[in-house]
Parts: structure tokens; sequence; C-alpha cells
């Protein structure tokens, strides 16, 4: 069962046009939502101004002081409002401000433009480098790094930046809210377009002030994620929950593709320099990492964001002297949010590049000033953090180099550049790692839960709060419940996430569901089959039909049998949230992805033409999504590279269209090569780690060291690497 | 459409042209291949008249949006939504192109250059419409060049996008016209880089000098997909690389 590519369970539905997205939902007497938004960067709002020629009494109308609870959206700092109330002060341009329900959809749009708002204008923040407010500031020492400079025989220092990315997953966000008036207490229901139905839930509490049982949440089929629904969601279904509320019918939120781009968060841009200090042997003496992030109007994630940044920037060498300074900075654009890989793509840009600029100030071939540095068994990191499993860098990138022809393709492409053909090619790698599951203390201070329940028919349940957002979560907890009760997988149903049925598993982020949700179901598993046994229904060895028979047999004499395993934070694994030292992250996977590029000196247009990615992320438990997750997270790494660029103009995303904000086509990728080496780690359920984020760190670093290849010296600092951009380097180098 | 669709168009009340019989079809005599304004981007790719004698016009239609907007879209739309940004604009005017416009009053045949007047400003009265797109036969030895810059492989909006024809004869460039798309506020002809090249040998041809009249063509500007200093630079290596081709002849 483990380690087959079992066929995807949620596909079926998919290819027959089956799957029940949130906007499919409907009924008769719905009413369709709006969000009226401010539209400068930064003010107070004085008065809001409800045009001429629109039947206003029609409308149900939600302004802030409707809000019965708190007007704060829960979650770890509590700063951002549902609506900004007249007197408040209005932090970015896309920040809602009022809500209007109508049947008409059409004359709903209509009035939404027919509000005007009274706004005094305040001076706006739009550039994080003159921001002087800090949302969270982390410092990470490991030795001395200001002993070290005098001393080395070479100090390399280089700034880098990246921008903003969109994660334009493919559903864009969209609520149906319930209300049901009670004698005493509202019951609040929310459908959606989600990744983290107990974030909703808790976020939705606060607002309405009612017990937790008086809420729930509901995940509809989504169309990708991305970590773009993990935070948003919840000020999404808390409008939406308000104007059914206040309607007394069911509300319909949706947002078309332009809000969505608009309004909603993105990747944080980031700022790096590094200074990094070497002996004469090419060995790391020190580094100095100063690390910035936009994390736009409010704190939303962005403490967490920057620490895995932070954590991620002294990438994967052994360096005796290691500061990591990290900041992440308020300014007045729509905040920034979690985005595949978590603040590590950033700062792993900037460090696998800047290992490529040193490799050319030293002389030596990038992979061997890698190979001289590399973290080995029983060596600590920046955090302290030591490698208790045997990873073998020198191995994967050995191996990576050799499947994409490094050496030759080197030599063959220097001497064709020398020619006056217009198209340069060239070959870059990056070598990273990505921590799995939550940073720090997270996955014990969340306590996550999953259970197996056995069903009337004879068939179990997974109960979780995971999400399935297209990465193929009921297969593979179908897999591992199947595996830990010996029965095939379509003995096990994977329960919708629906706060009223399944436990609080912790959200589906970071690289967490297969390796802790996981094991918790693998844990529940065995509870319920332990359960069986010592009931009297099941003796070992058992065939699935026994099993079956002793599920059905359970569940007529003592009606639904369910088995819980919480998280508990394993003794060995040791973290200080005040000092940043310990064990950052239960462990790590590993990888070196390795591009080719080709680039046109008549356009500055760059085409990737051959891509390998190979990693190590324990045991792999089902290879067909596991490499579907790599490729798709390869080819939204190259899209940040080279293309995907956010236009801002006054604080607000200008290209929030498909066609202006581009995104690779399949015509633009290469064949993605990717290769799995598996080395299974007791974290995760059957030796599995996490491997989602993973592919979105390496791929930006591989492309521009592949451009630097391809183009000798030039400042290639930033991603995205635009056509426009690479042409200016280009001719600032030229003189 | 995207426009009505994003909820932005002024205009609520529409007439359907589609199934009008006499705005269809492609047609070819000796010396022209005319197109009903209704003639989709499809029709194109698949017609061999054009393959055979405007091999730029099937490279534009291709590199219109997507394969559902080639089947949908239409050459005579593509001229009258008058975008600065279309991919066959520039082939229309490097083949020297005319319209004939319709309208109760009458009809008239028009350069096909000149029809833009401004952004989005056509010669074109409020009860006219583009009927038919009449383009003359290339004769002789002919060089066609198309290229479209668009960061994308397809499904992309021109940056710069530059369409050329040249008539050669005994090692002259006898006729030579170039269109450019996204450098100016309409579809935009290379007067002033044409000029140059004009009457030249294609063994020594002024491609420096070329390039830097093109600067003269084109006007363009910052915006959401590039800036202008990228377009200017980019139409002139496109020039650039085009003549290098014309040059290998």
């Amino acid at each position: 069962m483990i380690g087959n590519s079992a066929i995807r369970k949620e596909g079926r539905a998919k290819v027959l046009g089956r799957s029940r997205y949130t906007d499919d939902k409907t009924f008769r007497c719905v009413l369709h939502g709006a969000t009226v938004r401010s539209d400068v960067p930064h003010g107070i709002l004085k008065a809001i101004r409800f045009g001429e020629g629109i039947p206003w009494k029609e409308f149900t109308i939600v302004t802030a002081q409707d809000i019965p609870g708190e007007n704060i959206v829960a979650a770890i700092v509590p700063d951002q409002p549902f609506l900004v109330p007249v007197g408040g002060e209005i932090h970015h341009a896309e920040e809602p401000v009022l809500l209007l329900a109508h049947p008409d959809k059409y004359l709903l749009e209509k009035a939404r433009r027919a509000i005007s708002l009274d706004v005094e204008e305040l001076p706006a923040t739009l550039d994080v480098a003159s921001s002087d407010r800090v949302f969270k500031e982390i410092n990470i020492l490991h030795g001395d790094v200001d002993s070290i400079w005098a001393q080395a025989a070479h100090v390399v220092e280089a700034d880098y930046r990246t921008e903003a990315q969109e994660h334009l997953y493919i559903e864009p966000n969209g609520m149906l809210a319930i209300v049901a008036h009670g004698d005493h207490q509202d019951q609040v229901t929310v459908c959606g377009s989600l990744q983290c139905p107990y974030y909703v839930h808790k976020a939705l509490v606060h607002l309405f002030n009612l017990p937790g049982d008086k809420v729930r949440i509901i995940q509809m089929d989504t169309g990708g994620a991305f970590g773009g629904k993990e935070d948003y969601p919840s000020l999404i279904a808390g409008h939406a929950a308000l104007l059914a509320w206040k309607a007394g019918k069911p509300v319909k939120l949706i947002y078309d593709r332009e809000e969505d781009m608009a309004a909603t968060t993105k990747r944080h841009p980031s700022r790096t320099h590094v200074k990094a200090a070497f002996d004469a042997n090419g060995l790391l003496l020190g580094l100095d990492v100063d690390f910035t992030l936009d994390a736009g109007a409010y704190a939303t994630l962005s403490s967490v964001v920057l620490s895995r940044g932070a954590i991620h920037a002294g990438g994967v060498y052994r360096c005796p002297n290691t500061r990591i300074h990290a900041r992440a900075m308020a300014t007045n654009t729509p905040p920034s949010g979690a985005f595949r890989g978590f603040g590590a793509p950033q700062s792993l840009f900037a460090l696998e590049r800047h290992m490529d600029v040193c490799a050319a100030k030293l002389g030596l071939d990038p992979a061997e000033l890698r190979r001289r540095n590399f973290l080995k068994l029983g060596d600590t990191t920046a955090t302290g953090q030591l490698l208790k499993e045997d990873v073998d860098l020198a191995g994967l990138m050995d191996r990576t180099l050799a499947d994409i022809g490094y050496t030759e393709k080197r030599k063959l492409f220097a001497a064709a550049n020398e020619t006056d053909t217009p198209i340069k090619r060239g070959v870059g790698f990056s070598v990273f790692m990505h921590g799995c599951g939550f940073t720090g203390s997270g996955e014990s201070y969340l306590a996550s839960v999953a259970g197996v329940e056995g069903l009337a028919d004879g068939r179990v349940a997974v109960l979780a709060a995971s999400t399935e957002i297209g990465q193929g979560k009921d297969t593979v907890f179908s897999q591992i419940a199947a595996q830990a009760l010996k029965i095939p997988m379509d003995m096990v149903e994977v329960a919708q996430p629906d706060t009223k049925v399944v436990p609080d598993s912790g959200p589906t982020v970071a690289s967490r569901s297969t390796m802790v949700v996981g094991h918790l179901v693998e844990d529940a598993a065995y509870a319920f089959k332990q359960a069986l046994i010592q009931q009297g229904f099941l003796t070992e060895p058992y065939a699935p039909e026994v099993f079956r028979e002793a599920v059905k047999r359970s569940h007529a004499r003592l009606g639904s049998m369910k088995c819980y395993a919480q998280y508990h934070n394993p003794p060995h694994i040791v973290w200080d949230d005040k000092t940043y030292q310990g064990d950052a992250y239960p462990t790590f996977s590993w990888a070196c992805y390795a591009a080719e590029v080709a680039v046109d000196t008549v356009t500055y247009e760059v085409k990737v033409e051959d891509f390998v990615a190979n990693q190590e992320v324990g045991r792999v438990i089902n290879p067909v999504l596991a490499a579907g997750q790599i490729e798709g997270g390869v080819a939204q790494g190259i899209g940040w590279a080279l293309w995907e660029n956010v236009e801002w103009k006054h604080g607000r995303m200008a290209n929030n269209q498909m066609t202006n904000y581009i995104i690779p086509t399949s015509m633009d990728l290469p064949r993605i090569r990717v290769g799995f080496l598996e080395n299974p780690h007791p974290a995760g359920p059957s030796g599995a780690k996490g491997l989602g984020e993973l592919p979105m760190d390496g791929p930006a670093p591989a492309t521009l060291n592949a451009l630097q290849n391809a183009l000798g010296p030039l400042r290639l600092d930033e991603v995205p690497m635009t056509p426009e951009r690479l042409m200016d380097r280009m001719e600032v180098a030229r003189g | 459409m995207v426009v009505f669709n994003a909820g932005r168009s002024p205009f609520d009340r529409f007439l359907d042209l589609s199934r009008l019989s006499e705005l269809q079809g492609i047609e070819e005599d000796a010396t022209h291949v005319s197109f009903g304004a209704l003639t989709t981007f499809r029709d194109m790719e698949d017609c061999p008249a054009v393959h055979r004698h405007l091999p730029n016009l099937v490279k534009s239609a291709r590199a219109t949006g997507a394969l559902a907007i080639q089947n949908r879209g239409t050459l005579g739309g593509n001229i009258a939504n008058a975008s600065p940004a279309a991919d066959t604009p520039p082939s229309l005017l490097a083949y020297g192109a005319e319209l004939e416009l319709v309208s109760s009053r009458g009809r008239r045949r028009v350069a096909y250059e000149g029809f833009h007047r401004g952004y989005k400003q056509m010669d074109l009265a409020p009860d006219e419409l583009v009927a038919r797109i009449l383009v003359p036969k290339p004769q002789g030895l002919g060089f066609h060049f198309f290229r479209k810059v668009g960061t994308r492989q397809a499904q992309a909006i021109s940056k710069v996008c530059l369409a050329a024809y040249a008539r050669i004869e005994a090692g002259v460039v006898a006729e030579f016209r170039v269109g450019l798309g996204s450098v100016a506020p309409v579809p935009a002809r290379a007067r002033h880089a044409e000029a140059i090249i004009q009457g030249a040998a294609l063994r020594a041809l002024p491609v420096e000098a070329a390039c830097t009249e093109l600067l003269k063509d084109i006007s363009p500007i910052d915006d959401i997909r590039s800036t202008a200093q990228y377009r200017a630079r980019v139409a002139q290596n496109v020039l650039r690389q085009m003549l290098g081709e014309l040059a290998a002849v």
C-alpha cells in the first residue's frame, strides 16, 4: 500500500465534473455578497456615501457597527479588523469597509460602484526600505561572527531581493454562509474554499461571540490554495456570515479573479544582505545575513513566515559563526501571507545565489565550494540543531549534476556562447532543505488530533481537519490507514472536513499533512485495530473481509467507535523561542535542483530547457502524487524566478488579470525530471517526511545560477528576473 | 469581451453579426487574397492560399490568444477592437492591406495604413462596418518575417510584435514594409527604417542605420506589461535580426 502509486481518490469526481465547489452549491433564496473597499493606501475613514439611483432599501448593508462580537480577525496578533469603522484608520488600499448583499448580482455590482468614501488621506509607506514599523524581529546567533572578518581569506557580500508572488489557484476564494437565528443563540454555518477549517472557526467564534459548537465550518471541494487560503478565508467567511446573519438568508460571497488577485495575500517581498567569510581552502568561517520581509499592512502570519525564512537563511552548510538578523516590516500594501515555502524560498534564493557568487570570487566551481561546506551527520545548524540523520548532500548533488550533464554542458556551452549566436546557454543548480512541520514549538502548541471511526457497513472513516487542496490528501491518508489496518484502500473513507465531524488536526500547511497528521492517522488506525481486538471483535491475523465483519459487529453492538491520536512532542526535540536555539524542525527534507537555460539576447527572454529535481524526502508514500507535487512546485518556482511580477501602483496590484500576470504555460516549461532518494525517518508514517513546499525553494536560485553561467558576470540579484530586468542588467554590464 | 466581463464596459446592448454570410469567407483572385471581416484566426490557419501567399498572417493568427479564442475571434474584430497590441495588424501593414468599409450610404476602400488614427480611434463612421480585408498577393521573390515577443510562449499579449515583407529583385530590396505592434498608440508602419533599406543591396544592408531610424517610427510607453525602454530596444533587436536574415537570403 505505502510506496504504491494508488490511483488518486479525488481524481474521478474532478475528471467527471462532479466535484462540488463553493459556487456550485446554491439555494433559491440565496443572496450575493459584495465587498466595498478603501481605495487609498492610508487614511482615516470619515464617511460612507450612498449614491443616487440605487434602491438601497432592497440591499442588506453591513458596516463595522453591525458586528455582534469582536471586530478583529483572530490570528497571531489581533490587529486586523473585519471592516474599518467610520473614524477608523485605513491601512491599505484593498481594505474592506462595507458589505452589500442582493439577489441580483448585476444590480449588486452597480450598487458597489455607487458607494463613495470620504477619506482623509495620510502619508503612505509603500516601500519596505522606508518603513520603521516592525511586526517581528528575530536574531539567531551561533559563535561570534564579528571575530572572523579580519582573519578570513575571503569576505564576499551582496544584496538580493525577491518580489511578491500571486498564488493563482484555479478556483478564486469564495464562501457560502447560513445563519439560523435561535431563541438563545444563533447557529453560524459557513461552507467554502479554504485550507484551515479551524482557523476560520476560531475567527467566527470571536466575530459573533458564540461558543464553539454554534459555529460550523465545512470545506467544499477546493481548487488549489498554495497558502493563499490559509488566513484570508477567515475574513471572507466572516463577511459572508455577517451578511447572512443580517439578511436572515444564505449569502454567497465569491471573489472574481480580479478581486482575488488584488485583495488577497501574496508571497512576502524580501530584501537580503549576505556577507560570507571563507578561509584559504574555501571553508565557510562566518555568515552574516540580514533578512527583511515586507509584511504589508497587518501582522497576519508574518512572524512565522519570518521565522522559517530566518532559520533557512543559513542553508545546508556547516558554519561555526553565524548571525541571522530578520525583520518583518509594516507597509501600506495589502497584507502578505502564506505561500508555499513560507519565507524559505526568499532566504534560500539569496544564499544559494550567493554561494555561486562566492565560488566565482574564490575561483572554485560552485559544486566544489558547496562540497567543502555541506552539513553532515553530527553537525549542528545555525540554531544549534544537531543533525541526527545521515544526510548525504554531496551524493545528492553529484547525482543531480550527472543527471543534467553539468560538466559536459558547462564546457559545451562555454564554447558555443563564444560564437555570435544570439542564444546563450548555461547550467546551474541549488542545494537546499526544507523543515518539515511547524517551526520550533509550533507542533506541540497545536497538539493536533486525528481519528479513525468504524462505519455501519464495515468500512472505516479517517477523521481529520486536513483539507484536500490538490495534493492528494484523501489518497495518502487512505493508504496510511489501509496499511495500518491491513485492509484494501477502498475500505477507507476520508471524512469531509467539517468542524462538527472532524477533530482539529491543525492547518493544512507547512508540509505537515503527511508527516504529522498522517502519523496521527496511522496511530489512530493502530489504536482502532487494538480496540477491536481487545473488545473481542477481531483476532490477528485476519483477512480484510473478517475485519469488515468485525467493524460491522462492533457498530451493531456499541454504535460508532472512534479512536483518536494526539500529537505529543518527542522528548528529544527541544526548542527555545526566546533564544531561537534548538531543534527548529523534527526533520528536514533535502534536495538538489539543476536547470539548463537558454537566453535569447534579441529579446532577453529566458527558456528553461531542462530541469532535474532530486530530493530526499524520507519514504515516498505515493510516487505519482509525490512527483506531481514536485513538478507543480518547480513550475511555480520557475514562474517566480522569471515572469511572475506584481505591478504595484499606489499600493495596489495593477496587473490583476491572468492576461497580464504571467504564469508559465505548458509551452514555457521543460520536462521536469523528478528523482527521489528514500531515507525513511521516524518522524512520519512509515518513514515519510514532508515534501509539498520543498520544490518551491530550489528553482529560482538554480535558474539564476544557470543564467549567470550563460551570461557571465552580471548582477543577477533579483527575482523575478523578467526580460526587462535582464535587459537592464546586461546593458549596465556592457557599460 | 474582457472589459464587459470585468464589468467595465459602458455598453450593455450588442448586435450579433456572426451569421451574416456576406461578411464571411476567404477569396482568392489573380492579385489579392481577401477576407470577410468574420474570418476567424482558425480560418486563416486552415487556408492553403493564406499559407502560400501570406505566411505572416498565419503566424499572427497562431500567436493570438488561446485556441478557443482563435476559433471564435475574427480578423475584422481584431482590427476594429483597435488594440495597438493586436497581432494581425503588423502583418496586414507589412503586406500593404486595404479595407472595404460598408454602410447604408455605400462602400469605400481605404488603405489599412492610416485607418488607425490614434489610440482606439479609427477612420470608421458610427454607421460603418469593416466588411472585407483585401491583401495584395506578393509577387516575385519575397521575404516574409514575423516575430512576436510576449514573454510567454502561448496565450500572451505582445510587448513587441514585428512583421516584415520584402521583395527582392536582382540582389536589391525592391519593396519593403515593416509593421509593428505594441510600440505606439496604433499599429505602426516603420516608414523611416523602411526608407533606409528600400533600394539597398542585400550584401550591404545599412542595418545599424535602419535600427537607429526605427526609433523615429515608434513611441513606446511604460505600462503594466513592459517598459518603453524594453520595447524600443527589443524592437531594434528584432529589426536587426530580421535584416540579418534578409541579408542571408
